[in-house]
C-alpha cells in the first residue's frame, strides 16, 4: 500500500499530462513556426601564416568559444537545439567561418560573469563573446578585439512609469534591482547610494520580483533590459536614458596580437559588408523591434 | 592583503551578522514549528497526522532552492508577496522545520513506552502526558539530533544569496567578482564566517551528546 | 499501526469529539487549499494553456527537463559512489588507532561538515582555476558533493561500526584476525548492512543538493528550469515561469519519494533477513544522532 501510493499519484500526473497534451501550448506552436536563419558563410580557402593561433584554429577545424546562455537577444540557450542563439553568437559564428570552421564545429561554453577571465587565461576558451564590457581592469589580463557594439546602462521599470522614475539621480530612496557582483550594481553602490539594492543571482528574477511589486526598478545594460521588456510589453517599459558607457568586446588571450588584428579585421569587414547588421536583425533586433545601430569603430589600442 | 580585510570588513561583518541573523531567527521558527508538527504526527486525530506526515514528506524531498522560489515568488501569486528577508526566514525556517519534526518524533519514539504509559495511568490527557512527561525526556535525547540540524540550517543559509539577501555567500559573489586576484582570500574570509558560526556549535552539541550519554 | 502509548483508545466521548476535530480539521485544510487554488486563478495561474507547455513536446520543455534530470540523477549517482567509498575510508581512518591519522581524518570531516555546500562548490570551480586547477561545472560539481557527504556518510559509518557489537570484533580477534580483517571482514559488512536505509536517505539530500549546481552553470534539473524560463521570457513574459518552478518541483518530490519508499523496503527487508542478527539487536548507541546528521 505504502509502496504503492507514489504510483498512484505518479498515474494520476500521467493522464493530466495527457490531457494537458491534448491541447498546445503557445511556446509549442511558435517553435514550429521557427524557421532556421542563414548560415554564416564559411571560408573555404582560408589559409594563415604558420604558428598563428589562427592557423592552428583552422588546422584543428574547430574553436571554442564562450558566451552567456541567459541573455536574451545575446546568448540565449535553445532547450530545443540545445545551442545559445543570439547576437554574440552570430558574432562567434562570422569569425568562425572566415577562420573556415563551420557552425557546427564551434563549442559553445557557458561563461559567466565571474569566470570570463580566468576561462581565457586558462586557454579553457579561445573566444570570449559574452555581452563582455571593455575595461582598463580586464585590459590587465585579457585582450579585447572590438567594440562591436555600445551598450549603456539603462533602467527598466513597470509600465507607465507610476514612480516617475526619468534616471539614475531618481533611484534615491528606490528600491532597485540587479545582479549580485555585476558592474552595473557597482555603479548604482558607488555612484548612486541613496539607492536601495535588491540582488538577485540573475536578471529573470528581477524582472519577477519588478511584476510582483517587490522592487520599484530594474537596471542593468539596456540590451538585457530590451529582452526583459520584449517578454512583457504590458507590464514594463525602458525609460531609455542610458547612463554609461559599456562597449562590448571579443576577449582573447592577452598579448596574441595578430590573432585581436585578425578579429577586428573580420568585425570590420562584417560591419561595411551589412553581415553584422543582418546579424542584427535576426537576433537582437528582433526582440527588440530595433533597427540595426551605427557600427561602432573599432579601438586598436 | 591586511589592506583588502581593512577595506571590505564593513562588508563581511554585516554579511556575518546577517547570517547570524537569518539563522537564529530562522532556527525559532523551525524548532517551534517543527516541535508543533511533532505532536501533530503523533496525536490522535487522523487529520493533523496526515497534515503533518504530509508537510514532513513534501518538505523533505524538495530542495531548499525550491522552497525558496515558491516562498519568493510563488506566494505573490496567491497575492501574499513577502518582504526577502522575511521570506528567507520563512523558507529556511519552514524547510527546517521538517527535519526538527523527524528529530523530536524520533526522540518521542525513543522515551520508553512506561513512561507514557504510567502518565496515562495517572490520569493526565493526550497533551499532559506529551507536554510533561514525554516531550521533557525527548527533548534532551534529540539535542545532538537537533543540534546538527540546526548547524546544517546555518549552512543551507546560503541559498539565500540567491534571493537578495546579502549574507556571507552573497559577499562571497560580490569580492570575489571585484577582486578576482584575492580571491582566495575572499574564500578564506567567507569559510572562517561560517566556521564561527558552525565550530563552537558543534563543540555544543558534542559537549551535551556526552553528557546526556552518562545520564542515560 | 501498533497500539497507541500516548492516548488511549478513546471512548464514546473522547470518539465523538475527535471526530468533531476530524472534520473541523479537514474542513480547514480544504479551505486552505480551495483559497490557494482561486487566488491562483483569479492570477491566470491555471489556464490550461500555460500548463500545457510542460506536456507539449514541439515547445522542447518535456524532453529538455528529462535530459536535465538524468544529469541530476547521474551527478547524484556518481557522487554517492565516491562520497560512499571516501566516507568508508574516512569512517576507517577516524577510528584507527594511530592518532595523527585519528586528527588529520577528523580535521579533513570537520572542516567539510563545518561549510556550506554552496562555498564549497564555488571554490571547486572558481578559485581552483587560479590555483592551476581546472574542473569542468560537472566534476565541480560532483566534487563538491563528494566532498561534502564524505564527510557527513564517514560519521555514520563510525556510529555503524560503533553499533556492531563487541562480541562481534572479540570473536574475530580471537580466532586471529588482524585489524584490517576484523574491519573488512566482520564490522564493516554488518555496519553497511545496517546503515543501508540512511544511505539511500542520504543519497536524497545528494540529490537534492545537486541543485546547487545553479552557482556554477551546471544544467542541472533546476538550473535548466531556470533556462526554459529564460529561454521564453523574451516572447512570453513570465507566462511559464511559476508552471516550470512546480514542475521541477514536483519532479524532485517525486524521485525523491520513491527513493524514500526504496529505503523503507530494504529496512523493512534487512530486518527480516537473518544475516542481519548480528546487528538486530543492538541499540545504536546515538541512532537519533545519526539521523539527524543525515537528514538535511
Amino acid at each position: 500500500m505504502r509502496i504503492t501510493r507514489p504510483f498512484a499519484a505518479l498515474a494520476a500526473m500521467a493522464t493530466a499530462g495527457a490531457v494537458l497534451a491534448g491541447c498546445s501550448s503557445d511556446a509549442g506552436n511558435q517553435a514550429e513556426d521557427a524557421a532556421d536563419d542563414g548560415a554564416a558563410a564559411v571560408a573555404t580557402d582560408a589559409s594563415f601564416e604558420a604558428g598563428t593561433t589562427m592557423a592552428d584554429l583552422n588546422e584543428a577545424g574547430a574553436i571554442t568559444i564562450g558566451t552567456k546562455y541567459d541573455q536574451p537577444g545575446f546568448g540565449l540557450l535553445n532547450p530545443t537545439t540545445k545551442a545559445p542563439e543570439g547576437f554574440d553568437v552570430e558574432m562567434g559564428k562570422l569569425i568562425a567561418g572566415k577562420l573556415g570552421i563551420p557552425e557546427d564545429k564551434i563549442t559553445w561554453t557557458e561563461t559567466v560573469s565571474a569566470n570570463r577571465e580566468s576561462f581565457i587565461q586558462n586557454g579553457q576558451v579561445d573566444l570570449v563573446i559574452a555581452t563582455y564590457t571593455i575595461n582598463d581592469k580586464r585590459k590587465e589580463v585579457v585582450d579585447f578585439a572590438g567594440p562591436y557594439y555600445e551598450a549603456g546602462q539603462d533602467i527598466m521599470v513597470a509600465k507607465g512609469n507610476p514612480l516617475g522614475i526619468e534616471g539614475p539621480d531618481d533611484l534615491a530612496g528606490k528600491n532597485v534591482c540587479s545582479v549580485e557582483g555585476s558592474t552595473p550594481a557597482e555603479n548604482i553602490r558607488t555612484n548612486y547610494p541613496e539607492a536601495t539594492l535588491t540582488l538577485f543571482d540573475v536578471y529573470s528574477k528581477c524582472a519577477d520580483a519588478l511584476t510582483n511589486g517587490q522592487v520599484d526598478a530594474v537596471t542593468t545594460d539596456n540590451v538585457i533590459l530590451t529582452g526583459l521588456v520584449a517578454g512583457n510589453k504590458e507590464g514594463f517599459e525602458l525609460v531609455g536614458n542610458p547612463f554609461t558607457e559599456e562597449p562590448y568586446g571579443i576577449g582573447l588571450a592577452k598579448g596574441d596580437q595578430p590573432f585581436r588584428d585578425f578579429v577586428n579585421d573580420t568585425l570590420e569587414e562584417s560591419f561595411d559588408d551589412g553581415s553584422w547588421a543582418d546579424a542584427w536583425d535576426a537576433t537582437a533586433g528582433a526582440i527588440s523591434g530595433q533597427e540595426a545601430p551605427e557600427p561602432p569603430t573599432i579601438d586598436r589600442y | 592583503m591586511v589592506q583588502f580585510f581593512i577595506d571590505n570588513f564593513p562588508l563581511l561583518r554585516d554579511a556575518f551578522l546577517k547570517t547570524l541573523e537569518l539563522s537564529v531567527l530562522a532556527g525559532l521558527l523551525a524548532l517551534v514549528l517543527g516541535t508543533l508538527l511533532a505532536a501533530f504526527r503523533v496525536s490522535p486525530i487522523l487529520p493533523l497526522r496526515g497534515l503533518a506526515t504530509f508537510y514532513v514528506e513534501t518538505f523533505r524531498n524538495t530542495p531548499l532552492t525550491v522552497v525558496f522560489f515558491f516562498i519568493i515568488f510563488g506566494l505573490p501569486q496567491i497575492d501574499f508577496a513577502v518582504g526577502f528577508f522575511t521570506g528567507a526566514v520563512l523558507a529556511v525556517g519552514l524547510y527546517t522545520a521538517a527535519f526538527v519534526c523527524e528529530a523530536v518524533r524520533s526522540g518521542i519514539n525513543a522515551v520508553p513506552p512506561g513512561q507514557a504509559e504510567a502518565a496515562r495511568a495517572l490520569g493526565l490527557t493526550f497533551g499532559q502526558s506529551l507536554r510533561e512527561v514525554v516531550l521533557p525526556q525527548a527533548f534532551r535525547t534529540v539535542i545532538p539530533p537537533l543540534g546538527n540540524v540546526l548547524i546544517a540550517m546555518v549552512k543551507n543559509t546560503s541559498i539565500a544569496a540567491g534571493f537578495a539577501v546579502t549574507e556571507l555567500t552573497a559577499s562571497l559573489q560580490r569580492l570575489s567578482n571585484a577582486n578576482g586576484g584575492e580571491i582566495l582570500l575572499v574564500l578564506l574570509a567567507v569559510v572562517a564566517g561560517y566556521m564561527l558560526i558552525t565550530l563552537p556549535a558543534a563543540y555544543v552539541v558534542s559537549r551535551v551528546e556526552r553528557r546526556v550519554a552518562i545520564l542515560r | 499501526m501498533s497500539a497507541p502509548v500516548l492516548f488511549d483508545l478513546p471512548g464514546p466521548k473522547a470518539r465523538a469529539r475527535i471526530r468533531i476535530a476530524t472534520v473541523i480539521g479537514s474542513l480547514l485544510v480544504l479551505a486552505v487549499i480551495a483559497f490557494v487554488l482561486v487566488r491562483l486563478g483569479r492570477n491566470g495561474q491555471l489556464d490550461p494553456q500555460r500548463w500545457s507547455v510542460l506536456f507539449d513536446p514541439n515547445s522542447g520543455v518535456p524532453q529538455a527537463l528529462w535530459e536535465a534530470l538524468l544529469r541530476t540523477l547521474r551527478v547524484a549517482a556518481v557522487g554517492m559512489v565516491f562520497a560512499t567509498l571516501l566516507g568508508l575510508l574516512l569512517a576507517v581512518g577516524r577510528l584507527s588507532d594511530h592518532r595523527p591519522v585519528r586528527i588529520a581524518v577528523t580535521a579533513v570531516i570537520e572542516f567539510f561538515r563545518a561549510i556550506p555546500l554552496l562555498v564549497v562548490i564555488f571554490a571547486l570551480y572558481f578559485v581552483l582555476p587560479g590555483l592551476g586547477i581546472r574542473l569542468s561545472a560537472y566534476a565541480a560539481l560532483t566534487g563538491g558533493l563528494v566532498l561534502y557527504n564524505m564527510a557527513v556518510l564517514a560519521e555514520i559509518f563510525r556510529a555503524g561500526i560503533l553499533s556492531v557489537d563487541r562480541g562481534q570484533s572479540e570473536a574475530a580477534y580471537g580466532i586471529g584476525l588482524r585489524k584490517s580483517q576484523v574491519m573488512r571482514l566482520v564490522l564493516l559488512p554488518q555496519a553497511v548492512r545496517r546503515m543501508l536505509p540512511v544511505l539511500v536517505a542520504q543519497l536524497v539530500v545528494l540529490l537534492k543538493d545537486s541543485s546547487l549546481g545553479f552557482i556554477i552553470g551546471y544544467f542541472e534539473l533546476l538550473r535548466q528550469a531556470r533556462s526554459l524560463v529564460e529561454f521564453f521570457t523574451p516572447r512570453f513574459g513570465n507566462q511559464y515561469t511559476f508552471q516550470l518552478y512546480v514542475a521541477a518541483g514536483l519532479i524532485y518530490i517525486i524521485v525523491n519519494v520513491l527513493l524514500s519508499q526504496l529505503a523503507k523496503y530494504i529496512e523493512h527487508r534487512s530486518r527480516r533477513s537473518p544475516k542481519a542478527a548480528a546487528t538486530h539487536a543492538v541499540v545504536l548507541p546515538d541512532t537519533p544522532s545519526v539521523t539527524g546528521q543525515t537528514s538535511i
